[in-house]
């Protein structure tokens, strides 16, 4: 079992029965690779060669430089730790937050329409003009782009664990913990928490891929990250009045952001059909 | 009434419960289900009162409000003399462990994901005071008991077959030491041959640990097999209630004539005498005026129409709610 061979043949296996998580994983995985050893591959993204400006991608400047003589390589690598980290911390947060509040309101029904009728108030609000809102009210920082992308990805989480709760909670093994005399949260913790779990694993990486984008589209119109910190948004933001000169600049941290939210999304659909219980045949 | 008498273990007195139905945007009730109105019972130590009629007539819900799954609209259960129809959560919480249920589907009243130790032994930690050691002992006495393997403790339900699931339900439910155990339907999802070895195993239970069961079914053959008293309900009340030898014997409501008539014989020669019914049961939304079983009833006179039966009784141990068993008649009725 522990046989290096077997490991590999067991991923082998893996990968020709689930092709597009092993692909998009795989994906995933080297980026996050590239960007935890960013600061030992590619030079300091903040130092500008201003004779070296606008420059084509070259051995010396693999993805070329920007209007300031900046390495795009080395923007294009460190931008990538703000996105994944972005990402990451954005379905981290929103899942824990939607967990807790869709469990009370499908289980404890007096509380539900106290709870669900702000949440549809805030799906009401799009999500971008609240991120911007909530940014431009604090001082610019990682930490509150990040709470900024997940408030509003709160409510839509409530509703799929919600709803989840509210099927499970019929299911007579409930009514028979019910009977054993069980409390409410040991039933909400034995019973009713596993079932959620599998659809949002699902949404968790849908709620990545769409927290990168708004991260990087808060980046670029200059309402995200403090600008000395290099990411992908605004980089093509900062670029865009050289397109047709450089278009470099713009192509290879759009590329990035491109390829990574393809990477999440074939995860994405390849462990919903996986953990999709009327698709189970294929396991 | 002598005072050697012992209460009974379990006693329905006038239960009702009517589903309101909220239409419009105020959610107004507009209308309510009567899915069980007015239905009294009373089981001792060591007996069986089967619950029979067809579905939908409200069986599974008196199940449900004994064991307080849903809040009677009115009435009274008791148990072991205690009114717990008014107990809050806390206080039923303690009266659980008196009453346990066995439920139908042995599939879905197993948490998929749980071991069958951990739901054997759920009831324990809620009940038992006991230390997780003492605990795996007693569930592994109770499974032996219920006729499983030591080693189905590790299991998860699917690994087990339907009978031996149904066990575990048993098991579940025999943790705790209850006086009284409300079966719904525990046979009715299972292989025929293994229906026998379950009902046999309830039956060594009862003599066993003098409990007291609410067998509730739509299966008279099943019935037939392990009750001692038999009430027989028809769209949310009571209809007729007997000894279950007099019962199958001598049927007095129409009602429960045309059950009887039409449960299958096992000699396909037989030739019988057979009360047959038309037609569907009447929405409890709307139950008709007078008896609610005139529209489908061969004999209905026009009193049935506007004048509701009561169950009374009709002979020592008989009860009968059919006007036209009110001069205490035992012969089968004929049009």
């Amino acid at each position: 079992m522990a046989r290096p061979d077997g490991i590999a043949r067991t991923a082998l296996a893996f990968a020709r029965r689930h092709p597009t998580i092993a692909v998009g994983g795989a994906l995933l995985l080297s980026m996050a690779l590239v960007a935890a050893i960013a600061p030992w591959i590619a030079g300091d993204p903040r130092h500008m060669t201003p004779s070296d400006r606008l420059q084509a991608p070259s051995a010396r400047y693999w993805f070329g430089t920007d209007s300031l003589g900046r390495d795009v390589f080395a923007r294009t690598v460190h931008g990538a730790r703000v996105s994944l980290a972005v990402g990451l911390s954005v379905a981290a947060a929103s899942v824990a937050a939607g967990l807790a509040i869709g469990l009370v309101a499908g289980y404890y029904r007096r509380l539900d329409g106290w709870l669900m009728r702000p949440m549809d108030g805030l799906m009401a609000i799009p999500a971008i003009l609240l991120a911007i809102a909530l940014v431009s009210l604090n001082k610019a920082s990682v930490g509150i782009v990040i709470a900024a992308i997940a408030v509003p990805e709160v409510p839509r989480v409530v509703r799929l664990v919600r709803a989840v709760v509210l099927t499970v909670r019929e299911r007579p093994f409930v009514e028979a913990a019910v009977g054993s005399g069980s409390r409410g949260l040991k039933i909400v913790l034995r019973h009713i928490l596993p079932s959620t779990v599998a659809p949002l694993i699902v949404q968790a990486t849908y709620i990545m891929a769409s927290a990168i984008l708004v991260e990087a589209a808060l980046s670029f119109l200059g309402a995200g990250v403090p600008p000395e910190i290099p990411t992908w948004g605004n980089m093509i933001a900062s670029s865009r009045l050289f397109l047709a000169r450089a278009p470099w600049t713009i192509f290879f941290p759009g590329a990035c952001l491109a390829l990574v939210i393809l990477a999440v999304n074939l995860v994405g659909d390849g462990l919903r059909d996986r953990l999709d219980p009327r698709l189970a045949r294929r396991m | 009434m002598s005072a050697a008498a012992p209460p009974p273990v379990l006693a329905v007195e006038g239960l009702r419960k009517h589903f309101p139905i909220e239409r419009g945007l105020l959610r107004r009730a507009t209308a309510h289900v009567r899915a069980v109105d007015d239905v009294s019972f009373a089981i001792e130590r060591g007996t069986t009162l089967c619950l029979v009629g067809e579905s939908g007539c409200g069986k599974s819900t008196v199940g449900k409000l004994i064991l307080r799954f849903l809040q009677p609209t009115a009435g009274r259960v008791t148990l072991g003399g205690v009114d717990v129809t008014r107990l809050d959560e806390q206080a039923m919480r303690g009266y659980r462990r008196h009453v346990q249920m066995v439920f139908q589907d042995p599939y879905a009243s197993l948490n998929p994901r749980l071991t069958a130790g951990t739901i054997v032994g759920e009831p324990l930690e809620n009940f038992g005071g006991m230390a997780a050691g003492e605990r795996a002992d007693r569930v592994a006495a109770v499974l032996a008991r219920v006729g499983l393997r030591a080693d189905a403790m590790r299991k998860f339900p699917f690994e087990f077959s339907g009978g031996q699931r149904q066990r575990l339900g048993i098991a579940r439910a025999l943790v705790v030491s209850p006086s009284v155990i409300v079966a719904d339907e525990p046979v009715s999802a299972l292989d025929v041959s293994v229906q026998a070895q379950v009902l046999n195993l309830m039956a060594d239970l009862q003599d066993e640990l003098k409990l007291a069961y609410l067998f509730i079914s739509h299966d008279l053959g099943v019935v037939e097999h392990i009750g001692h008293r038999v009430a027989v309900m028809y769209l949310g009340r009571l209809v007729e209630m007997a000894e279950k030898e007099a019962l199958f014997a001598a049927p007095l409501h129409p009602y429960t004539q045309a059950l009887i008539d039409a449960a299958p014989l096992p000699d396909p020669h037989a030739r019988r005498r057979r009360l047959v019914i038309e037609g569907d049961v009447p929405s409890p939304i709307d139950p008709p005026p007078g008896c609610r079983f005139h529209t489908r009833c061969p004999f209905a006179v026009s009193r049935c129409r506007t004048e509701e039966p009561a169950l009374r009784e009709t002979a020592p141990g008989r009860l009968v709610a059919c006007h036209l068993r009110e001069d205490g008649s035992m012969a089968p009725l004929a049009g």
